[in-house]
């Protein structure tokens, strides 16, 4: 399958190469053209393959690389850490307020899985010892309403709704003020889904932003999105500026070169990856491993080893 | 625009743009297409094609490139009829949050309007509030719904579903699923089992497979065709969310390479936002940036 493809392809490209003895700048280019084919296949955003392949580029033709007795591993490794540092570095944390409630405003595309990922960050944090309150926000897609309540059941765990007649910035405004009553320490709005070009409900997400000022916006997005990515993630950071990023659906087969777009065109660090449906199925997000994941080499440290 | 004339003008400003057919014109080319999602595979081959008719056929003008291009992705979407007369049951299936119970909805929709009676079964009994989604839908549309409770055994709805549908004589029965991700065994051996339920039962009725694919996806896509028609068979394709920006290109591998046709398009969230997949439109869009 593609999936092992690369490091296979790479290691040919490479072996060729060695009886020549030294690489020259043309080899090194013509290795990370399989690079970049495997980038798209992996659906990383066209331009941003384009950016990054130059990137790598300038490292991989410098001196050590070329004066290197393994000029193969070397180029993968440069590759791995470029593409390791681009994601950032392991961020998956939530800073609590020092004012409570902590406020955090899910949002993202349609089916993207914010409901789910407000149901799993919710029983995160009440294993941090928090007393989460969600908040249905989303007043538009049939059964929404429900569906949190049913996780909140799930968790034991209460759930403000106003209901589907009300405005979505009334009732994140009336939540906050439940929260404070209550005395729960961190708030979760579940908004609807909603595409990047739709200007009256990314305006309703902005003024949801103004009314609560929530302490972390977080862009939910399905790992199996494709050159879009790039598009949405930039509009929803542009709008709302957002403060990191859910990458959901991880436990299929996608390569998540979203992944990659996304933190490259928005700078912003993925901060957790949802791996399945039930509500402990929240991990933090490993930028390295994302990398070999993208890169379609399940092990790419031990190819760099066997140099 | 999304219209024909939209897509000529897209792609003859870029070929104007070029007074001769050249490498750098083929690689705007190609990244049109990568843009589109069409994939690295498909675009190699459509590039490569339209480089050698046009050394055979000795083309010059850039701009009759053009049409070369148009005519093979639409060869490549051949679409062929479908005849719905006969009482259907449509089994729905595809991953998360890919638009199944949406599009059932609106599938439920355009069949009243079109005078059938249409039945639909609540066969996600895992999703928190999936059943109560798919009775707000036909709600909304004035359809009846069987259905157990949460946690319930899909085929056991699927089974009550057929019976009901059968002594009835619905005209469609539309069978809602839990989304899936391909990748998981277990849950593509559930819908196995329940299509098996369903056939067995079928008596009169044609049973077929819609698989609902989310346009924003990419390359993945194609595995889930390959998996889900492995398991299930699937007959046709429902493209939703292309009232986004994403083209959903990834269509155009499948077709070629599994044979699945594409049927229909969601368009909205909406009761009236589905429509009849028209290759000619779609790949205008494909070019529209
Ligand atoms: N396999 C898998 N499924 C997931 C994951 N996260 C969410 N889902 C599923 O994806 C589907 C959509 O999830 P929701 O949480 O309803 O998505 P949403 O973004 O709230 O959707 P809208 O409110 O309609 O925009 C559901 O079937 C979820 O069970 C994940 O990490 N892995
Ligand atoms: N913009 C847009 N949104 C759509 C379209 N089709 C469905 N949606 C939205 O996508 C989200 C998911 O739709 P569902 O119908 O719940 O998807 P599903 O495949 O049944 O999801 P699960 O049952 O959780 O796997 C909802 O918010 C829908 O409103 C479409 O064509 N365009
Ligand atoms: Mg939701
Ligand atoms: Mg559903």
């Amino acid at each position: 399958m593609i999936f092992e493809g690369l490091a296979e392809k790479l290691q040919d490209t490479f072996d060729k190469l060695k009886g020549k003895g030294k690489l020259s700048e043309k080899d090194v280019k013509s290795a990370l053209r399989e690079v970049k084919l495997a980038l798209l296949e992996a659906d990383v955003n066209f331009k941003v393959v384009k950016n990054f392949i130059s990137k790598v580029e300038e490292r991989a033709v410098g001196k050590e690389v070329l004066d290197s007795l393994t000029p193969g591993q070397q180029v993968i490794k440069i590759v791995n850490e470029e593409l390791t540092d681009l994601m950032g570095g392991a961020q998956s944390k939530v800073e609590y307020a020092s004012d409570p409630p902590t406020v955090i405003m899910l949002t993202g595309l349609q089916g993207a899985g914010k409901t789910t990922t407000a149901g799993k960050l919710a029983k995160k944090f009440i294993k941090d010892g928090k007393d989460p309150l969600l908040v249905a926000a989303d007043v538009y897609r049939p059964a929404a309403i429900k569906q949190l309540q049913v996780l909140g059941e799930r968790l034991d765990q209460p759930v403000f709704s106003m209901g589907d007649k009300q405005d979505p910035v009334d009732i994140t405004k009336a939540a906050i003020s439940r929260a404070e009553s209550n005395g729960n320490d961190v708030v979760i709005l579940d908004t609807a889904g909603r595409l990047h070009i739709d200007e009256e409900l990314m305006d309703e997400l902005s003024q949801i932003k103004a009314a609560v000022v929530p302490d972390e916006i977080l862009l939910v997005v399905d790992s199996m999105t494709g050159q879009d990515a790039v598009n949405v993630a930039d509009k929803f950071d542009d709008t709302l500026g957002i403060d990191g990023v859910v990458l959901t659906k991880l436990d299929g087969d996608a390569r998540g070169g979203a992944a990659l777009s996304i933190s490259s065109v928005t700078g912003k660090p993925i901060k957790f990856a949802g791996v399945g449906e039930k509500l402990e199925d929240l991990e933090p997000f490993h930028p390295d491993r994302m990398a070999s994941r993208i890169l379609g080499m399940g092990d790419v440290l031990s190819l760099i080893e066997k140099a | 625009s999304k219209t024909r004339d939209g897509f000529v003008s897209q792609l003859e400003s870029l070929f104007r743009s070029y007074d001769k057919i050249n490498e750098e014109l083929y690689e705007d080319l190609e990244e049109i297409l990568i843009q589109a999602d069409v994939g690295v595979q498909t675009t190699m081959k459509l590039v490569d094609d339209i480089k050698e008719k046009a050394r055979e056929e000795k083309i010059k003008d850039p701009n009759k490139l053009i049409n070369i291009l148009q005519d093979d992705i639409l060869e490549m979407l051949n679409q062929t009829e479908e005849d719905d007369e006969q009482p259907t049951i449509l089994m729905v299936v595809g991953v998360n949050g890919a638009g199944k119970t949406t599009t059932i909805g609106k599938i439920a929709q355009r069949a009243k309007q079109d005078d059938k009676d249409v039945l639909l079964a609540a066969g996600d009994t895992f999703r928190a509030a999936a059943i109560e989604q798919l009775e707000a839908w036909a709600n909304k549309v004035g359809t009846e719904v069987i259905s157990h409770q949460e946690g319930a055994d899909s085929a056991a709805v699927a089974y009550d579903a057929v019976q009901s549908a059968k002594s009835k004589e619905t005209d469609l029965l539309i069978v809602d699923t839990a989304g899936r991700l391909h990748t998981q065994s277990n849950l593509m051996d559930e819908l196995e089992k329940v299509k098996r339920v369903i056939e067995k039962e079928s008596g009169p009725m044609k049973v077929e497979v819609l698989l609902v694919l989310d346009a924003t996806t990419g390359q993945n896509a194609v595995s889930q065709a390959k998996l889900f028609d492995e398991a299930v068979d699937v007959d046709g394709i429902a493209l939703t969310k292309l009232d986004g920006t994403a083209k959903g290109g990834v269509v155009i591998a499948i077709r070629e390479e599994l044979g699945i046709p594409i049927r229909l398009i969601g368009v909205g969230e909406d009761l009236e936002d589905l429509q009849d997949f028209e290759p000619e439109s779609f790949v205008d869009a494909l070019f529209d940036f």
